[in-house]
């Protein structure tokens, strides 16, 4: 389906550890932060990059849609994903030199993204639609893209949406994650508006090297340009930090019947019942 | 006066949700630290006053705004209103259940009264005479304590962290209603929808998580897959035990690419890294291969057992109060007598 609309698609986004890899926190000059935090090999932030894939596949469907990733992380951190992401579809880059770790406070990530979406040359706002994770693998808080919305004055906004799905007359339906596995269905007039994405539908973009050599033409001066931002937040402190200690004494049960194992089991899931 | 406001969607004929009782919950603990009154703030549709005088015990002070068109969830009416409540009560605190609602919602409203939000918050301690909230960084893998000096400091409770509140006695919070005329909206709420087919296999409030693996799906001693006999004893157990379904990042994918795979699953079933961390009292994971990244999705179930074909299972050891070395289909046929 092809629509004769324009959005000007913003995505928020930052770097995250590969989930794959063992997190130990540590304090250094009285911050808390990671081990070998800057060697730690780093990823697009698994929803940011489920948004990205929504927001390659909404530009398909309309007329003249450009997407922007405002993407927050250390220069060298970002200069390394950009490597990857160029290859997956086409936007613009602008990078946002800054720490990009889970114990920074999202007030003043937010500030610093709202502060670079309000630089973007020619983004016209009431056509806007701000993307990103609905929460990341990091900090999980879920509230900087609020944050963004309302500096930016856009108070539609919804979050741990699976699909968009846009009409003819720029208008839209949100399908919403809430509660038992369902979801909420919203008609939105359209943008400006702020999309949290969760998983969505869509599969991993494959890669393209003939858009990443055109993305990278433009993302290598983009990162050079990237303004540097302190992300200090007065008055906020994370502290105690600490992985849990809990390690269970497992009772490995061999060469029971299965008739066995299920009594057993039938008798724990009935253990612990009112009445 | 500076007080604890504890926001609640709430419905005239309706009792409050166990996630509510337990914000509730939460306030107390926090106000046992920073000795400030508990308020209440109910967003909702109808006479909004019964249900404050049911929060008899619990709270001083009730606010109330209700408007028809609170009845549905959607972040630009509910953020206004919360804000609105936060403004007349002139709280300190803010908090609020960790459900989808105030997940979205909160965070505007704090920004909308100048405030600070955090989320997902575990416990309260007292830190060197100011109150310090617990929540977990990382997803589930580092936990840590948030120290703010600024407020109106507003954070949501996580589900199964605090006791209920008691309430029903007691003296009934006085009611002040906030009458604001809602801003027009661009959105419409349609209603609710289920992608997986109308079986409703997520049940929060189920004491038991059943987490099925990608292994049900593979050839099993006979040389040959079942996916859909795998299917009707998953739909059996969860019908018979009431349990609620999740699944290991792998079985979603499998239904996700097409691949054979039990049809009922979606992203929405996925615990751990990239799906959802559930409370639940007791889980069994079956099938299941994953190590750390899915340890993390099974965090706060307290008793946790297994059953895999693997005696050195990566995921069980350590991690299992019991690992059964079995064979799930036959112990699934046995559970379904």
């Amino acid at each position: 389906m092809s629509i004769d609309h324009t959005y000007h698609l913003v995505i928020c986004g930052s770097v995250v550890p590969d989930p794959l890899q063992s997190l130990e926190p540590v304090v250094t000059q009285g911050k808390p932060g990671l081990k070998n935090e800057l060697m730690l090999p780093m990823v697009l932030d698994p929803f940011v990059n489920h948004s990205l894939n929504e927001a390659a596949k909404l530009r398909e469907a309309t007329k003249d849609t450009q997407v922007h990733l405002v993407a927050v992380g250390p220069k060298a951190k970002l200069q390394q994903l950009m490597m990857v992401l160029a290859q997956k579809t086409a936007f613009n880059l602008v990078a946002v030199d800054a720490p990009a770790g889970g114990f920074i406070d999202s007030h003043t990530v937010a500030a610093a993204l709202a502060e670079a979406i309000k630089a973007i040359p020619g983004l016209d706002l009431q056509k806007t639609l701000v993307f990103g994770g609905w929460s990341s693998a990091s900090r999980a808080s879920g509230t900087t893209l609020q944050l963004v919305g309302e500096k930016l004055g856009i108070t539609e906004q919804f979050f741990g949406v699976d699909r968009l799905t846009p009409a003819a007359d720029g208008g839209f339906t949100v399908l919403e994650r809430v509660e038992a596995g369902q979801h909420l269905e919203t008609q939105v007039a359209g943008a400006p508006a702020v999309i949290g994405w969760a998983t969505g539908e869509l599969p991993e973009l494959p890669n393209n090297p003939k858009i990443g050599m055109m993305n990278m033409a433009k993302i290598m001066p983009a990162i050079g340009k990237a303004k540097a931002v302190d992300l200090a937040s007065a008055g906020f402190s994370v502290v105690d930090t600490a992985l849990p200690a809990e390690k269970r004494q497992t009772r490995v049960v061999k060469d029971m019947p299965a008739a066995a194992v299920a009594a057993e089991i039938k008798e724990w899931i009935a253990s612990g019942k009112a009445g | 006066m500076e007080s604890i406001l504890v926001i609640i969607d709430a419905e005239e004929d309706k009792p409050l949700s166990g996630q509510a009782l337990e914000t509730l919950g939460a306030a107390a603990a926090l106000s046992a630290i920073v000795k400030k009154e508990i308020s209440v703030g109910l967003v909702g549709s109808g006479d909004l006053s019964k249900v404050a005088t049911a929060l008899a015990g619990a709270a001083a002070k009730a606010f109330t705004f209700s408007d028809a068109a609170l009845k549905d969830p959607g972040y630009a009416r509910d953020a206004f209103a919360a804000a609105k409540l936060v403004k007349a009560s002139g709280a300190a605190w803010v908090l609020a259940p960790a459900s989808s609602r105030w997940s979205r919602a909160l965070p505007g409203a704090a920004e909308r009264c100048g405030g600070k939000v955090d989320t997902h918050i575990t416990s309260f301690e007292e830190k060197g005479g100011k109150a310090a909230a617990g929540r977990w960084y990382y997803r589930q893998r580092i936990f840590g304590k948030i120290l703010r000096e600024q407020g109106p400091w507003f954070m949501t409770i996580e589900t199964g962290s605090f006791p209920k509140a008691a309430v029903g006695v007691g003296a009934a919070p006085a009611v002040t209603p906030v009458a604001e005329a809602l801003p027009a909206s661009r959105s419409k709420v349609l209603g609710l929808r289920s992608l997986s087919g109308g079986k409703q296999t997520i049940k929060p409030d189920a004491e038991l998580l059943l987490v099925a693996g990608a292994g049900w799906t593979k050839t099993q001693k006979d040389g040959v897959k079942h996916a859909k006999e795998a299917e009707g004893l998953i739909l059996a157990f969860l019908e018979k035990y009431g349990a609620s379904l999740g699944s290991s990042k792998a079985a979603t994918d499998l239904a996700a690419e097409g691949g054979e795979a039990l049809t009922f699953m979606t992203q929405l079933h996925q615990v751990g890294q990239t799906g959802a961390s559930p409370r639940h009292a007791k889980g069994l994971a079956t099938c299941c291969f994953g190590e750390e990244p899915h340890v993390v999705g099974w965090r706060f179930i307290n008793e946790r057992r297994a059953i895999d074909l693997n005696a050195n299972c990566g995921w069980a050891q350590g991690k299992a109060d019991v690992l059964y070395v079995a064979d799930v289909f036959e112990v699934f046929k046995e559970l379904a007598k």
